[in-house]
């Protein structure tokens, strides 16, 4: 098992390199450079440009600039932010928790949700609650994640005032149930595309497990139905959707981007946009690099669950 | 006569009620673009500045904006952008993918290693995000944004193909074709093609519906479709600042890539059950 977690994670180092090099490209790609926000401030003479390219390395061929830059990176230098000068490393560790937040909340709702949809429509399959179920989760995967949270902010926390608007809490007000109640409405907008996805998901694997004959045989020895559906059948099924789960990570990604920047939610898909409408490059290349490297871990360990908890794949 | 028409009729999977209603939203959809600038009440640029932020009525059925600029109007129009970046990003999505899946399943080894990783690679960075840096970096206008999009797209279908083509190219019909000396490319055409085909018609139209939502994602954010030319993204990046006085120009567009979405997803199940003969 240990040599089979090695060698899969191995895979995975290729796979770093390749996307460090597709930002690094990015990175200069952008007209002007690294430096293209210098170009533009008529109050940076060019031999000041000319001096902070060398002292920067950006004279250096290329292949050596991104060895440097990895390397940097690896080391946890990630360079500074060029709209506050601060460490980008800082910046991105403060808004860490607050994304952390989001996210733990929104998986827990679109659990909360997939779970029960997913069973119930599998063993009513065809019936009205199934295809209620069916429409809703074709609207979910179809929703503009922004638009919805703005529909959210217009009816349930302007028009109905029940719940914040936006921020991370109150401004003289930072008791567990105010966060919770700003936490409420981001979490359900990151949360609507999964729960459509994955209880559709589960719904057709409980549908492809219960009509399965150890479910035939266990029905014929008097297991209750119940039983039947919750313990074994569930059981089979939540493995796979475990790994769904882990492989959506890139979407859950970019679903923070937009649901923190519409609820001004203080986590790093807010500080994301904050920097691409400064021209943040630094910023931007290390929530790249970040997310790519976090999503590819989560992929991993997607593989890995499956491994484990599939005993075919064994 | 008839028993044999009677027989065809019952061979075939009867088109179930939800795409026979997303065929016809569709067409309604495509109508309306079509004919935007004749049934459009006014032109969508018409500035009236005495009847600014009205509120939906007889006259204006969506309201105005704050220009006095009327909303239907803009949202007939919008649609010729949004759709039309939805359904070309869609196709250049899947003929890339498609090519990339072809060569990489059929010559194998290197090249396929090579292509697949960077495929994983690009699928492991979160893909709205990577477009938007993309769009801040290069300005794209419509035609660039169309292939930006497909260039963030690709990979899903390239991996489908790609295990497509090499299954089929160690079947018999396809080795026979080879030893009797058709070359690689009259293979894919007259073999591999016609076998791909309804997995990329599947592809294509969800990848319609994918399309139009980054567009108006990115639009959404400013970085995207510019004005004055209107795309619902856009409509709706406007709309958001002056969203609690005039929540008519932040529901109606939204409303429209909605059912856009919806209605190519739909459509797109539909066709998924009928290729791979599976009832839902």
């Amino acid at each position: 098992m240990l040599l089979t977690v090695l060698r899969r994670a191995a895979q995975s180092v290729p796979l770093v390199f390749v996307v460090s090099i597709l930002v690094f490209a990015l990175l200069h790609a952008a007209p002007g450079g690294p430096l293209s926000v210098y170009l533009e401030n008529p109050g940076v003479r060019p031999e000041d440009i000319e001096r902070l390219r060398r002292a920067l390395g950006l004279d250096l061929p290329l292949p050596t600039q991104y060895l440097h830059w990895l390397g940097a990176f690896a080391r946890g230098e990630w360079g500074f932010s060029l709209s506050d000068g601060r460490p980008v490393a800082d910046r991105m560790l403060e808004r860490a928790p607050a994304t952390l937040e989001l996210a733990v909340a929104s998986l827990a709702v679109a659990l909360l949700a997939a779970l029960p949809l997913g069973v119930l429509s599998a063993i009513r399959r065809g019936g009205w609650f199934d295809r209620i179920t069916g429409v809703g989760a074709l609207a979910g995967i179809s929703l503009p994640v922004f638009w919805f949270g703005l529909v959210l902010q217009l009816s349930i926390a302007i028009g109905l005032g029940w719940l914040p608007s936006s921020g991370r809490s109150s401004a003289f007000d930072h008791g567990a149930v105010d966060r919770i109640r700003h936490l409420m409405l981001p979490a359900i907008v990151l949360a609507a595309v999964h729960a459509a996805g994955w209880s559709r998901y589960l719904r057709s694997s409980m549908i492809g497990i219960l009509s399965q004959r150890f479910i035939l045989a266990g029905e014929s020895r008097g297991i209750p139905r119940k039983v039947l559906v919750l313990r074994h059948a569930l059981r089979n099924a939540a493995g796979p959707l475990l790994t769904v789960v882990l492989m959506d990570a890139a979407f859950l990604v970019s679903g923070a981007v937009v649901t923190e920047s519409v609820f001004a939610w203080p986590g790093l898909g807010a500080l994301f946009t904050e920097a691409l409408a400064r021209r943040d490059y630094p910023v931007l290349m290390a929530f790249l690099m970040v997310t790519s490297v976090a999503v590819i871990v989560l992929n991993l360990l997607a593989d890995l669950a499956h491994r484990t908890l599939d005993p075919r794949t064994r | 006569m008839k028993i044999a028409r009677r027989k065809a009729h019952t061979a075939e999977r009867p088109i179930d009620a939800a795409t026979i209603i997303a065929l016809i939203v569709a067409g309604i959809l495509i109508l309306v673009t079509v004919l935007a600038p004749w049934i459009a009440p006014q032109a969508p640029d018409a500035i009236d500045l005495a009847g600014r932020r009205a509120p939906p009525s007889t006259a204006h059925w969506f309201g105005t904006d704050d220009l006095g600029r009327d909303l239907l109007a803009r949202v007939l129009f919008g649609a010729r952008v949004s759709l039309a970046i939805g359904v070309l990003a869609a196709v250049l999505t899947v003929a890339l993918g498609a090519g990339v899946g072809t060569v990489a399943g059929w010559t194998g080894r290197w090249v396929d290693a090579l292509l697949m990783r960077v495929a994983d690679a690009i699928l492991a960075v979160p893909r709205l995000p990577l477009l938007m840096i993309g769009s801040v970096i290069l300005r794209p206008g419509v035609a660039l944004l169309i292939l930006l999009v497909a260039a963030v797209s690709w990979m899903e279908t390239a991996r489908v193909v790609r295990a497509e083509v090499r299954s089929l190219a160690t079947r018999g019909f396809v080795e026979a074709a080879r030893a009797v000396g058709a070359g690689a490319l009259l293979s894919m055409w007259r073999h591999i093609l016609p076998n791909v085909l309804p997995i990329l018609v599947v592809a294509t139209t969800l990848a319609v519906g994918r399309s139009i939502l980054l567009e108006s994602a990115l639009s959404f954010f400013g970085v995207g479709v510019q004005p004055p030319t209107a795309s619902w993204g856009n409509m709706l990046y406007q709309a958001q600042a002056t969203m609690a006085t005039e929540p008519w120009l932040a529901l109606f567009p939204g409303v429209a890539i909605l059912i856009s979405v919806v209605t190519v997803n739909a459509l797109g199940e539909g066709l998924d059950v009928r290729r791979s003969g599976q009832g839902g």
